[in-house]
């Protein structure tokens, strides 16, 4: 970071090199996200036409633009709301592990565990899912229906391998763990001890008092980095392709049948090498409603977090 | 409701290190009693001792007696978190739970230890602790405005609401003007005054004046250097603390020559 002189005078702010270069460094940066960011959208818009455009028996799959991408707009929804679900609240309870109830030296030590892990590319966790975990399922899944098959979630048959839709859910929860715990136990150690202490002094057990001073305080953080997990669960490519590949239902509740629709990032991972022409532009095309779906999920997060930003604790 | 305080020998640790040694005093219900002297000696661990907020460090450990109405604090089937329903506190920087809205601040407490408290009760209960703490008439136009949003003092005085909320014995105040402009601090000390009439009240305070100004009885403390325990060096009524100490030291300590 280049180093600043000090503060110019108030009344005729001098000119200083350091300062100039700095601000002009900064000023660049931001316009450039900006321009990346607009280049991208104009691509992938501009791509994307003339399979907008395109008549329905021309897209792939004969059924029009709206029937290719919808199962995959389904699918890419379902399986990160499913990572979503299991992996918020299993991140936030080791988080409050970590931070209030782990004895002070095995907090530091996890603590770091957990950044590290954090910082693996999430397909290796992904990896050991498909491999260990999927198959280890099966029996899982057997259960669930017996039980519980009147639930449209857990209806028959049962894949015998394995490779659901569900299975990606729970892979994807195991990739997304490490950051969300990583950002949740981040803000949790940010809650001040004044805040703490007069949890405490009211007479406030330790899980009162995370009830009343910890979570409120941490949810707008909680709630960035599960969007963070779910930016990373809509984008995962590799994972869901390997497990999902060959299997392209349409739109299905049912978590545990081998017929399981596809995701936009598989999609087009399995799909690009093998498209031309207008194929392309489909792909691009649902690259293009990828792209909308996690802005509108961030301006929704945003949304939920600012609602109450009187109450956030933040001033 | 207001009960009297008896502490003998108490030495106070955390970890290996001794903070505080060989207190003797004994606090007299329905009044205000003043701790003062240089940081570092003591005082404020002393005050955190009387309802075991200290705990929250690792480490420490009391040994020694501290016992309110007969009923040791530190005995082996007593919980903390029963001890801090009965002994409130209020701290240095005020601190109103920020997530929360004024009135659901002063409610924390009451929703802690009465499960079940009807909506019209609680709103009682939320008004009458609000005007005991002389904040009611500027905040009834908006309970539902975060408490964050008040000025230090009025946040000091909700705190002092939230406290008093719960109807505790014994209210500890751990320097709690030291944040606050003159104004506000007058209207802290205005109100201190008025709940002694019903409350315990011990104050930890840098300000000699205000100490001269609200309490009965004085407590000085005072370390032989660093790395020393703090001991309580002179208990006395406040007027005597302050015309003719006993100790030296004392005298030393309020005509401004050391610390």
């Amino acid at each position: 970071m280049t180093s600043t002189t000090s503060a110019p005078p108030a009344q005729q702010p001098k000119s200083r090199p350091g300062d100039r270069i700095f601000a002009g460094t900064a000023k660049g940066a931001g316009i450039l996200i900006l321009v990346i960011l607009a280049g991208v959208a104009l691509f992938l818009i501009s791509e994307s036409v003339p399979a907008l455009t395109a008549s329905p028996d021309e897209i792939p799959g004969d059924g029009g633009l709206a029937s290719y991408i919808g199962p995959l707009i389904f699918g890419t929804l379902l399986s990160a709301m499913i990572a979503l679900l299991v992996a918020t609240p299993l991140a936030v309870a080791i988080a409050l592990f970590i931070t209030f109830y782990a004895p002070r030296k095995l907090a530091a030590g996890l603590g770091y565990v957990v950044d590290l892990l954090a910082a693996i590319p999430s397909i290796v966790y992904g990896f050991w899912g498909i491999a260990w975990l999927a198959p280890r399922l099966v029996p899982f899944y057997r259960w669930l229906e017996e039980n519980l098959g009147f639930i449209p979630f857990f209806t028959g048959p049962v894949s015998s391998s394995g490779r659901t839709m569900l299975t990606i859910g729970l892979v994807l929860a195991v990739m997304i763990l490490p950051i969300v715990s990583a950002i949740s136990r981040e803000v949790f150690s940010q809650v001040p001890t004044l805040h703490t202490e007069a949890a405490l002094a009211l007479g406030a057990t330790r899980w009162e008092m995370i009830k009343m001073a910890v979570i409120p305080y941490g949810k707008s953080g909680i709630i960035g980095g599960s969007m963070l997990g779910l930016g990373r669960a809509l984008g995962e490519t590799m994972a869901v392709a390997i497990i999902l590949s060959g299997s392209a239902a349409g739109i299905t509740w049912a978590l545990i049948t081998s017929a399981n629709p596809q995701t936009i990032a598989a999609n087009i991972a399995l799909q690009f090498p093998e498209e031309t022409g207008l194929g392309v532009n489909t792909l691009i095309a649902s690259g293009l409603a990828l792209f909308v779906i996690t802005l509108l999920v961030n301006m929704l997060a945003r949304w939920v977090v600012s609602r109450r930003a009187d109450f956030s604790g933040a001033n | 409701m207001a009960k009297r305080i008896d502490v003998s020998d108490l030495d106070i640790y955390y970890g290996n290190f001794k903070a505080v040694e060989g207190v003797n005093l004994s606090i007299e219900p329905r009044s205000i009693t003043a701790l003062i002297g240089p940081s570092g000696c003591g005082k404020s661990t002393f005050l955190r001792a009387l309802n075991r907020m200290h705990e929250v460090i690792p480490g420490a450990r009391v040994e020694g007696k501290v016992v309110i109405e007969g009923q040791d604090l530190y005995g082996s089937d007593v919980d903390p978190v029963d001890v801090r329903r009965q002994i409130g506190m209020v701290f240095q920087r005020p601190n109103p739970f920020p997530t929360m809205s004024i009135y659901d601040n002063v409610a924390a407490g009451l929703r802690l230890n009465a499960k079940k408290t009807s909506k019209s009760d609680m709103d009682d209960l939320v008004e009458r602790s609000l005007k005991g703490a002389n904040l009611w008439n500027e905040v009834k136009d908006r309970l539902n405005r975060p408490g964050s949003g008040l000025s230090g003092g009025q946040q000091q005085r909700l705190c002092i609401a939230r406290a008093i909320a719960i109807q505790p014995e014994v209210l500890l105040m751990d320097e709690p003007c030291s944040a606050l402009d003159p104004i506000s601090t007058l209207a802290v000390e205005d109100l201190m005054m008025e709940l002694k009439e019903q409350f315990t009240i011990v104050i930890v305070t840098h300000n000699m004046q205000q100490a001269a100004r609200v309490s009965e009885t004085t407590g000085f403390f005072n370390l032989n250097g660093v790395g020393q325990p703090g001991r309580l060096i002179e208990y006395n009524p406040t007027e005597k603390i302050f015309s003719n100490p006993d100790e030296k030291a004392t005298e030393d300590y309020i005509s401004g020559r050391f610390g």
